[in-house]
């Protein structure tokens, strides 16, 4: 599998060799809120199959940076390539389409849907023909095994639920669903924003795990969190930003989490080599 | 179930697992099943009635036509009495459809009987005073109601106002227009049926085994199936519920929560203005002054048919039988001799149960 050799090769070197493109990078994004800077030529990389953590303070403009590559929020400058070409995304609906998928903190999630309807909100299929075209039926049949396919993909399913509306299920159990919608949809990114913050510990692991699962089928992830410990696990690279810019991309294998979090505080600069 | 721990992610044999996550070695491997813990019996029923909003409303509809047999004896069973609570049930019913459908946004519309009424003033003055042709004037009756529902839409989605305070205050503007362009003044039954029967067509009788229903009653019908359907099989009506629920949600899905709830009160309006031919088709006349009550009956209409005030929840049948309850219960106690106060005493408790009802099972829990 290509992602797996790219994935020894990106956990050899902290900065991988040219020939490999990113599949989602930004270089120079700026945004301004009046006198408030929030992104201060803010860089960005991500490679195929790689886990990236992208970690900061309070304020450091992580969630501008975010946005801005989810589509939620336009940079004033700078530009974000999709696998090396240029790409412009005017609404959350774009980057979707271009096959970035955001979960987010508050899930987006309409708890009296079923997880059916959840999985398909907003990109609903309809019937062929006729039914469809003019009728506007909806596929129930086909999203509803689409669904419990994609479910029982990541370990999530037992079979008679698909159509239990949400608001039934646990933290844990809608963060499973916002990730499979974001899996199932994803086609080159997942952005994951918090995924454990609101959760036990046991509903974090299980959460942690179908991160592992969701990049063992080849899905790159942007994972934001406070949580030092599972960032550290799970991630193969970490991204610190601090003042509305990349301070510098480590290797959690050659850092530990006290050394971040001086990067992230800027109680320690990090090594030359290792500044964007 | 697939076993997630075998793929390469085994948490067991990485490094960097933390030491209080040491005890989860234990646990068991399922990632996230969605099992159902044991339950009490009345939690049973919390789930039920989660899953089935419309059973409580039809459990009383149900427990309510029995108890009105045996009150009031054959003289409620019979085929005219049902006939009459139906052709009374309506007007509330078409009204109900609109008011279901923004009271699922998480929305209210106070202006509804407004509409109708200056829907059917409008149709009765063109056809009957100024000549119109009966079905044009129909239509410009519709687009008044369309264009009624799109003020409102306009001033809860583009001004942001909430919709308690937009339909109160076009409720009034409304009526105000209605009385304006009617110069308060009723077109008779007679005048109508001599230049506009087309306009009197729902209240034409058919005898279906001996029992007499308006089309009208038919027409309510249609309407209910169409709205189901919409509701229920279509993308716009998922979208509906998701805006009511939660329309941060609906907004990251990719939803335009703004375009949804436009196009609602505009539909609304629209059902109005049907409701404004039922409303003359039941009446036969045009009255300015008809309908004062159909505002408030819709709302008791969606709320004892098992609807959320808060969005989200609610159905079409929910509402035709919210609405037959409530003509079921008046035109029981009428029939019983009991004094109209107490109808509107009945209606009242009947209203709090539901509220109650639905704040209970809106705390249903995994």
């Amino acid at each position: 599998m290509i992602t797996n050799t790219v994935l020894t090769e990106l956990k050899t070197m902290s900065k991988p060799a040219a020939p490999i493109t990113p599949v989602l990078s930004a270089r120079g994004l700026v945004k301004r809120y009046g006198r408030v800077t929030a992104m201060d030529r803010a860089d960005f990389d991500l490679y195929p199959g790689e886990i990236l953590a992208v970690i900061g303070d309070n304020g450091a403009g992580k969630s501008s940076l975010i946005k801005a590559l989810s589509g939620a929020l336009i940079p004033d400058e700078g530009e974000i390539r999709l696998d090396g070409e240029v790409t412009k995304f005017g609404s959350p609906m774009d980057a979707q389409r271009a096959g970035i998928e955001t979960v987010h903190q508050s899930l987006a999630l309409s708890p009296s849907l079923s997880i059916a309807d959840n999985m398909f909100l907003g990109r609903e299929i309809r019937r062929p023909g006729m039914l469809g075209s003019v009728f506007r039926m909806l596929d129930r049949p086909a999203m509803q095994k689409i669904a419990r396919d994609k479910l029982s993909e990541l370990g999530l399913m037992t079979v008679q639920s698909i159509n239990q509306t949400v608001e039934t299920l646990s933290g844990g159990q809608r963060q499973g669903v916002a990730v499979a919608r974001a899996a199932a949809f994803g086609s080159r990114v997942v952005i994951m924003d918090e995924p454990t913050a609101a959760l036990g510990v046991k509903e974090s692991r299980r959460v942690l795990e179908l991160i592992l699962e969701v990049r063992s089928r080849g899905l790159p992830i942007v994972l934001i969190s406070h949580n030092m410990p599972h960032v550290f696990e799970i991630a193969d690279r970490i991204h610190i930003h601090r003042l509305g810019r990349r301070l510098c991309v480590i290797n959690p294998k050659d850092y530990t989490m006290s050394d971040a979090v001086a990067f992230m505080t800027g109680a320690k600069a990090p090594a030359e080599d290792l500044a964007a | 179930m697939t076993d997630v721990s075998s793929s390469g992610a085994n948490p067991s044999g990485h490094p960097a697992m933390q030491a209080f996550e040491q005890v989860l070695e234990k646990r068991d491997s399922r990632v996230a099943e969605f099992d159902v813990a044991p339950k009490s019996p009345l939690q049973r029923v919390q789930h039920f009635l989660h899953a089935n909003p419309t059973a409580v409303p039809a459990i009383v509809l149900v427990l309510g036509i029995i108890g009105f047999s045996l009150i009031v004896g054959g003289r409620f069973l019979s085929s005219f009495n049902l006939s009459l609570i139906i052709q009374q049930v309506t007007i509330i019913g078409i009204i109900g459809i609109a008011q279901t459908l923004i009271v699922i946004t998480a929305g209210i519309d106070l202006s509804v009987g407004a509409i109708m009424v200056l829907c059917s003033v409008v149709m009765g003055k063109l056809a009957v005073t100024l000549g119109v042709p009966a079905p044009l004037a129909f239509m410009m009756g519709i687009m008044v109601g369309g264009g009624c529902g799109a003020i409102n839409g306009v001033l809860v989605t583009r001004l942001r106002l909430p919709p308690f305070i937009v339909t109160l205050g076009t409720w009034s503007i409304f009526f105000a227009l209605n009385l304006w362009y009617s110069a308060s003044e009723t077109i008779r039954s007679q005048d109508v049926a001599k230049a506009a029967p087309f306009l009197q067509f729902l209240g034409t009788p058919v005898d279906v085994f001996g029992a007499r229903f308006t089309y009208g009653s038919f027409f309510l019908l249609g309407l209910i199936a169409l709205v189901w359907y919409v509701l229920n099989r279509t993308a716009f009506g998922r979208h509906l519920y998701a805006v009511g629920d939660d329309p941060a949600a609906a907004e990251l899905s990719g939803i335009r929560t703004r375009k949804v709830l436009f196009t609602v009160y505009v539909a609304a309006g629209v059902i109005c203005a049907l409701g404004a031919w039922a409303l003359i088709g039941r009446i036969g006349s045009v009255s300015p002054q008809a309908g004062q009550t159909a505002n408030l009956d819709s709302i008791t209409a969606v709320v004892i048919g098992g609807a959320s005030l808060f969005g989200g929840r609610g159905s079409i049948i929910g509402t035709l039988i919210g609405a037959l309850i409530v003509g079921v219960f008046r035109n029981g106690l009428a029939l019983s001799g009991v004094d109209v106060l107490w109808q509107e005493f009945t209606v009242g408790i009947l209203i709090i149960v539901a509220v109650a009802l639905d704040q209970w099972i809106r705390k249903v829990s995994a």
